[in-house]
């Protein structure tokens, strides 16, 4: 049908504007493409490896952006403290950054996803201690959770990893248990229940498969929290080892130099984690528009 | 304008659309009518024909992306649709009040029945607050609501869905407006509240001379309440007139059919006809005569063109086959 | 009213002693802090002694039972480093923490809420739709991160505020406060906005939500029916029925303001409570992590508790017998 002509009002440009109006998520997405190939390239590309000791000039140190090093190469983000390169620091800063975020999120979905289930299956006595250890963890803000384990259990990777573990499993624990619980009144379930099928199937061949859609959804937000967690806590100098140097790390490191306007330590890796989290969240969240969740 | 003293309301041309990516639907296509001081109006029709978007478009209470794009609204000589926002807000809940469908909605969960009432009050004169909720109590009473002045300190969770109704009812009364208009005001209370709630309105329309529009979909309804029946279908008025004529003697196919189906209208041992089919939706209206699909006397020429109102008497209507009016005999 | 407040405080000290415990066992449980306290040199007898004034050498269920017999008396034991009781160290330090966290909320609402409202009252606006764009940014951001620019903006380039400290504190009623002095308001208003942004994009985000919601409610529309002023729709009945959500928000954040201070006072060098704890963290001066979790606790739950109340207060709908549980 066309439009009558005097239906062509001003408020129907806006509305249509409205309706029409939806922001790109290709830009997000290539950016994250982007900044995961530097990471997972960062031997290959960088020129110059920051964790090997002996390659650093401490000559070179605190070189501003576009310095040329003693041996002829180009410091194009400048040098810091230790005239480590910034733009290999950088790359090397992602893997470490992304490989934390990541490796979180993953152990803290299967302890999530696990207990979860558990508590949605067996109910009674099993889902109320399940969740009333969930509402105890939820109930403290996260980064005070870390921060103290981590004070116990001083910093490592593996130990920022086991840290965010535990403060992240018990948001997976509670989408679980709602998102299978919902299955489980399902007619099929209740066929296969009928049917004599063991619990253990029917927990792990029908209820995980088509309850945990959501949960994925909201950990591939999540995945920019963990990430933000790890830099908070290693910016706190509970997180990385020195060795190892996370964005985090490489900001905390620049952050004494901020004040005398050596900004590129501390500013260029900061907007390396900024562009991070940010393509994380967009990218996440269409994901979520799109498929409708809600977290 | 119209000259005529006796005449409150006059609509002429109203279109209200609303703007869709592929297109321009309009709820309301094209709505003449005119009410007296007094005067109860039924306005009827099924869901989906524009009925509650025509109570809204007379107060201009549409919102994006629903937009009046046509039409005069006179209101006692004053032209609604060149009104400015002030001058609309002054007369609604004064001059025009509304009560609406659903009772467990329209009242805001959280501020007291006694403040939601007072404020219609006080936002159109200057007057003590004690004063207005004293004015508030008494309307309470008068919709025969027990103990008002406890009533009003309570917040509506506390009230049953009749006597919230009772309350927006009251409401609207509040100021003794020239003209109420209330949409389906009774549909979702039971039978015997529903009609206590019908002889108290009427009773009171009677008294303080206010005139009604009721927006409903049951010709029962209209039947007991009514002076006059306007029928809508797809937008417009397919038949109007006084509610005794139209009634006793449909002309247009559709006010039949409605007539047909309704339980209570029906003479005992008399059959009860389902319209066949569906109202069309918004944006799958048919060419020509919108009701012509389900139409059982529809012509070639329905197709064609839409039929332009005809005048009967003191009725009118919009079709090319009308059924002829029966003889009555006394 | 009694039995709901009754059952919310039996539930409290629930709460308290599951942190106790967990905290506990979390910080004395793990690793040695004997290496890190006697230095090498000592010798064995000197090294014993230190340990038996310490209480280290218990099962550290015994050293529970001791810190929980002496908690209730209000003693959460001496810091291992400075020598002197952890709870007066922290309380020491509370003063700044509370005023940081006092003005970031104020600030949040502040500026949250009317943002928010305006945003919501009219969303397709270019302005809205940079205010919700502004938001993305403020929540997701790292704190840490926009502290160092807060400081490379206004201190760096700009040189308008200081960076780090108190400035200039005068004494109110025994209590030490920056807010009353020019040179202290220069120093903590941009840790505050700094610790304030992320409630503050929430705080419009949820307003927003909740105002462009409300106001396609029947409520709103019947109030626009009866001639109700846009003024009062907004003021009143959009306003009455946000407060709710707004109210339980800033008391659940309140908690994490605390939290959060810690990284907001390690930023800008604020002497409160939560570098306090990083300091402590660092030294591994356990009673005063234990002491600092503990208050921190007590502080959620209470204010948690204040929340509830003034929730049942603030919504008709809920009702206040003890038949909620």
């Amino acid at each position: 049908m066309s439009i009558a002509p005097e239906a062509m009002t001003p408020l129907r440009e806006k509305v249509l504007r409205r309706i029409r109006s939806r922001p790109t998520l290709r830009g997000a997405a290539i950016l994250l493409g982007i900044l995961v190939a530097l990471a997972l390239l960062a031997p290959v590309i960088a020129p110059q490896n920051p964790h090997d000791l002996a390659s650093l000039s401490v000559m070179d140190n605190r070189l501003p952006p576009g310095a040329t090093a003693m041996n002829g190469m180009t410091y194009w983000l400048g040098t810091d403290a230790q005239g480590r390169d910034m733009l290999s620091a950088i790359f090397y800063g992602l893997r470490t950054s992304l490989m934390v975020g990541l490796s979180a999120t993953l152990g803290a979905l299967v302890i999530g996803v696990a207990a979860g289930l558990m508590a949605a299956q067996f109910g009674g006595a099993i889902d109320a201690a399940i969740m009333r250890v969930v509402d105890f963890m939820l109930g403290f803000p996260s980064i005070l959770v870390a921060l103290v384990l981590l004070a116990s259990i001083g910093r490592g990777v593996d130990k920022v990893i086991l840290a965010i573990v535990m403060v992240q499993w018990a948001q997976y624990a509670r989408l679980m248990r709602a998102s299978a619980l919902v299955e489980r009144r399902k007619e099929y379930i209740e066929a296969a229940v009928n049917f004599g099928l063991p619990t253990r199937h029917i927990m792990l061949a029908h209820l995980l498969p088509n309850a945990i859609g959501s949960v994925l959804v909201v950990a591939s937000i999540s995945i920019a929290g963990a990430i933000t967690l790890e830099a908070t806590l290693s910016f706190l100098g509970v997180g990385v080892p020195v060795t190892q140097p996370s964005l985090g790390l490489l900001i905390a490191n620049g952050f004494e130099f901020l004040l005398s306007g050596e900004y590129w330590i501390a500013v260029f890796p900061g907007i390396a984690l900024v562009l991070l989290i940010m393509s994380l969240n967009l990218v996440g969240d269409r994901l979520r528009r799109s498929l409708n969740v809600r977290s | 304008m119209n000259a005529d003293a006796q005449t409150l309301l006059e609509v002429r041309g109203l279109r209200t659309v609303f703007h869709a990516l592929d297109g321009a639907w309009p709820a309301v296509d094209g709505v003449d009518l005119s009410v007296s001081r007094g005067e109860v109006l039924g306005l009827v029709g099924e869901s989906g024909s524009g009925k509650s978007v025509t109570g809204f478009s007379l107060v201009q209470l549409i919102d994006p992306p629903g937009e009046i794009i046509q039409g005069s609204v006179a209101f006692k000589g004053e032209d609604l649709r060149a009104a400015t926002p002030e001058r609309l807000r002054a007369l609604r809940g004064d001059r025009i009040a509304m009560i609406f469908q659903d009772p467990l909605m329209t009242l805001n969960p959280v501020l007291s029945v006694g403040e939601q009432m007072a404020e219609a009050i006080l936002e159109h004169r200057a007057m003590p607050r004690a004063e207005a909720l004293k004015l508030a109590a008494q309307a309470l009473a008068r919709v025969g609501i027990p103990s008002p002045e406890a009533r009003l300190k309570q917040f509506p969770h506390e009230f049953s869905g009749g006597m919230r109704q009772r309350v927006a009812i009251a409401t609207a009364l509040l100021n003794e407006p020239d003209l109420i208009i209330a949409d389906e005001p009774t549909t979702a209370l039971d039978v015997t509240i529903q009609s206590q709630i019908l002889y108290e309105v009427q009773k009171l329309a009677r008294e303080t001379g206010t005139a009604v529009i009721w927006i409903t979909h049951d010709l029962a309804v209209v039947a007991e309440l009514a002076d006059r029946i306007a029928v809508m279908y797809a937008g417009r008025i397919v038949e109007t007139g006084p509610v005794d004529l139209v009634l006793d003697a449909p002309r247009h196919p559709y006010t039949q059919g409605l007539l047909g189906s309704s339980a209570t209208l029906v003479a005992p041992g008399g059959r009860l006809n389902q319209i066949e089919g569906m109202a069309p939706r918004i944006d799958s209206r048919p060419s020509g005569c919108p009701f012509r699909p389900r139409c059982p006397r529809s012509l070639p020429v329905c197709a064609e063109i839409d039929p332009p109102p005809t005048f009967d008497g003191a009725r009118q209507f919009r079709c090319h086959n009308p059924a002829q009016p029966m003889v009555t005999t006394p | 009213m009694t039995a709901f407040v009754l059952q919310r405080l039996i539930q409290s000290v629930f709460v308290l002693l599951a942190v106790s415990v967990v905290v506990f066992f979390a910080v004395y449980g793990i690793g040695d802090p004997i290496e890190l306290l006697v230095p090498p040199q000592v010798s064995d007898a000197e090294r014993q002694a230190l340990i038996q004034r310490l209480g280290l050498d218990l099962p550290v269920w015994q050293q529970y039972f001791t810190f929980m017999a002496n908690a209730l008396k209000g003693d959460l034991g001496r810091s291992f480093v400075h020598g002197v009781p952890a709870i007066e160290l922290i309380l020491a330090r509370l003063p700044a923490t509370v005023e940081l966290v006092l003005l970031a909320m104020a600030l949040a609402i502040l500026v949250g809420v009317p943002l928010g409202l305006y945003a919501g009252l009219d969303p397709d606006s270019r302005p809205s739709r940079l205010i919700m764009a502004g938001t993305v940014l403020g929540f997701s951001l790292p704190n840490f991160w926009k502290g160092m620019m807060l400081i490379l903006l206004f201190s760096v380039v700009l040189g308008l505020l200081p960076t780090a400290g108190r400035g200039e504190t005068v004494s109110v009623l025994g209590v030490q406060t920056s807010l009353l002095t020019a040179n202290g308001l220069k120093h903590l208003i941009l840790p505050a906005l700094n610790l304030s942004i992320p409630n503050m994009a929430l705080l419009t985000r949820l307003v927003a939500a909740g105002t462009s919601e409300a106001m396609g409610q029947d409520y709103v529309r019947y109030a626009r029916a009866k001639g109700v002023r846009p003024r009062r729709i907004v003021g009143r009945h959009v306003l009455r029925n946000i407060l709710i959500p707004v109210v339980t928000v800033v008391g659940i954040e309140f908690g994490s303001l605390v939290a959060f201070s810690t990284i907001t006072e390690t930023v800008f060098a604020w002497p409160g409570m939560g570098k306090l704890l990083i300091d402590s963290i660092y030294q591994l001066d356990r009673p005063v992590v234990v002491a600092y979790v503990m208050l921190a606790t007590l502080l959620f739950v209470s204010v948690n508790f204040l929340v509830d109340v003034l929730y049942a207060a603030l919504d008709p709908r809920v009702k206040l017998a003890g038949d909620s549980a």
